[in-house]
């Protein structure tokens, strides 16, 4: 008997549905774990969470540490740096290319003021002295070099972006602020990433 | 397997009968080796032997250099010494491969454009110039990856780099980039996956090179005057071709001997020339090079990729009319890819019936510029992201795709194409003189 001669739903089709249905199933849970195997492993997940001991950044100075991979710059501002990204602040966030924080601790709406890029300061010290961000350019993923660049902040030597002091972007082809990275501080020198 | 009418292999001992009625394979290869071809053929149609002769020397020299070398970020750097200063002729295997990588891509872009000039690409031959074009793009992963295997700096961050061009696609952009590099950055599991790809895909090619072949093979080759063999008889088209062994394997052998002259000049004595001195620094995700360069090869399309930032209105159109969802950076992308697509566009792109570049006096022009257009692009994709070059790599960019989609098809309909001749028999003889039947043929 041939399969042409089943003008109606027959049980054939029905098997042949059954069966190709089945083949297909088979197919995907063959290849699932060929395409997952090249998601991140145990041991490159574990490192999702570390501590930073920032006690011997002085103002003025830059503590780049490697987390996830990529390097995160921990920036310890002095007076006159903080007075300055407060001047560049005045200009507004809609004069900005990003006018988004990209502050993982805040909302994924907060406006990309000064005040929304800064780490809350431990006790002693001025509003707005630790600034901690991704040190991965968000163009192309370069690292930008610190106290570079025409706002003072940071500058992308790959594709020629400019960051100001509070790591936004103002110039060259990078979409967006330098990221902040969930960070946290669990006494007044440690800083926890991730 | 050629639609050219031509002896094929007949088998004659009892021996070769008895294999040809099991597996015709000796057959195969004699209609492969004896194919008809144009006896116009030109200097330009030697690079096919040249990148045929390049992957194979890439594959040998690979094969051995993966005896010593180790894909492990602790490992990868101080191997690739070991190789160039303990392993028996190491550094010659390397220098080798390393610019026999450059020697491919040489080869292929003077391919690309004799295609393009000569009209190789239109019917009936858009099949063998889209399996072409697969192979480009295959080449460019392959020698990416091969790239980032020596785990110096240059390694890393142009792996950072071209990987982070997933990362634009919007959405699904992070979680791709992540699972191309197996972790939030590029590390030993980029490098571990890179080695195997790198390893496999020079078989892929090899097994599209043969499915190119096959595919001209069938169609026939083009020639410089664009006009088909004559295929009415067997008599006809002998007037037009010759048997590719022995007259193009010859020809084609000693212009690949010239080339491997050169060759050898640059691997024996100037073996960094085309490299970047950077590599030869540790990779360090913490520290990025003053200034990241691709491969000679990549220059034109990262020139394309850098040109269109966010101040470009084209850019800023498209952002606009898709909500925000292409940005620069997406669009920067898209241009790369885009650039490459419209290569491979082009047998719909054309519009004109006159297949070869030789008749068509506007199309001449138009396609010199095309090359001054591709070493500019090569030239500005090395330099620094500021201007002037931001305009000039726009300006480029923007005649790169002109060609492409308002030229081609504008051309086909304005231009006054030259007399073509008759036949390809014609276009020789007013080369090279009437032959006599059995006079040694010229080139």
């Amino acid at each position: 008997m041939s399969h042409a001669e089943d003008h109606e739903g027959t049980r054939r089709d029905f098997l042949y549905y059954v069966a190709g249905g089945a083949g297909v199933v088979a197919t995907g849970a063959a290849v699932w774990p060929l395409v997952n195997q090249m998601n991140p492993s145990a041991d490159v997940q574990a490192l999702s969470s570390i501590r930073v001991d920032v006690s011997g950044v002085e103002p003025g100075t830059q503590l780049t540490v490697k987390w996830l991979g990529k390097p995160v710059f921990i920036r310890h501002r002095t007076g006159a740096e903080i007075q300055e990204a407060q001047e560049q602040d005045a200009e507004g966030v809609d004069a900005l290319p990003d006018p988004l924080a990209r502050n993982f601790n805040l909302n994924a709406d907060a406006p990309a003021t000064d005040a929304n890029r800064v780490m809350p300061s431990p006790e002693g010290e001025a509003p707005g002295a630790w600034i901690v961000q991704m040190g991965v350019c968000t163009h192309l993923g370069c690292v930008p070099l610190g106290d570079a660049g025409d706002f003072g902040g940071w500058f992308c030597p790959c594709h020629g972006s400019h960051y100001d002091l509070a790591g936004r972007i103002r110039k060259g082809p990078a979409p967006e602020n330098l990221p902040v990275p969930p960070a946290e501080w669990t006494d007044a020198s440690t800083i926890k990433l991730g | 397997m050629s639609g050219i009418p031509h002896d094929h292999y007949e088998p004659k001992t009892n021996g070769e009968k008895w294999l040809n009625s099991r597996l015709p394979i000796v057959g195969l290869l004699y209609d492969t080796l004896m194919i008809p071809t144009p006896k116009n053929l030109n200097w330009w149609w030697i690079w096919g032997i040249v990148l045929a002769f390049c992957l194979a020397l890439q594959i040998v020299t690979g094969i051995v250099l993966v005896m010593h070398y180790t894909p492990h970020v602790d490992l990868a750097f101080a191997s690739i010494e070991h190789i160039m200063r303990n392993v028996n002729g190491g550094y010659m295997l390397r220098y080798l491969h390393m610019n026999g990588a450059s020697l491919f891509f040489v080869a292929v872009y003077i391919h690309i454009f004799r295609g393009l000039f000569y009209g190789s690409y239109k019917a009936p031959r858009e099949i063998t110039w889209i399996i072409g074009m697969l192979i480009y793009l295959m080449m460019m992963g392959t020698a990416f990856m091969g790239y980032v295997l020596p785990w110096g700096q240059m390694s890393f961050w142009g792996a950072t780099v071209i990987t982070g061009l997933f990362g634009a696609i919007p959405f699904v952009g992070d979680a791709i980039q992540t699972w191309l590099l197996g972790g939030p950055a590029v590390d030993n599991a980029t490098l571990n996956r890179f080695f195997s790809l790198h390893y496999l895909l020079p078989f892929v090619i090899a097994a599209l090179v043969i499915v190119h072949i096959w595919a001209f093979h069938t169609t026939g080759n083009n020639n410089p005057t664009g006009v088909e063999v004559r295929r009415g008889s067997k008599a006809e088209a002998e007037k037009d071709t010759l048997p590719f062994w022995p007259y193009f394997v010859i020809k084609d052998l000693f212009a690949l001997a010239v080339i491997l002259v050169v060759f050898w000049a640059i691997v024996g004595f100037m073996p960094n020339y085309l490299g970047h001195p950077d590599n030869y620094i540790e990779a360090n995700p913490l520290v990025t090079p003053a200034h990241i360069v691709p491969e000679w090869y990549f220059l034109p399309f990262y020139a394309i990729l850098r040109a269109f930032t966010g101040e470009v209105w084209v850019v800023q159109f498209a952002s606009f009319i898709t909500g925000g969802i292409v940005d620069a950076k997406f669009f920067g992308v898209i241009a790369m890819f885009g650039a490459i697509l419209a290569m491979a566009l082009a047998p719909w792109l054309d519009t004109s019936s006159v297949r070869s570049g030789k008749y068509r006096p506007m199309f001449k022009w138009w396609f010199y510029l095309l090359i001054i257009d591709f070493f500019a692009l090569m030239w500005l994709g090395a330099m620094p992201a500021e201007e002037p070059y931001a305009t000039f790599s726009l300006i480029a960019s923007a005649y790169w795709f002109a060609y492409f989609f308002v030229i081609l098809p504008i051309l086909g309909v304005i231009e006054k194409p030259e007399a073509q001749p008759e036949t390809i028999e014609e276009d020789f003889n007013a080369h090279y003189g009437k032959a006599d039947a059995d006079a040694t043929p010229a080139e």
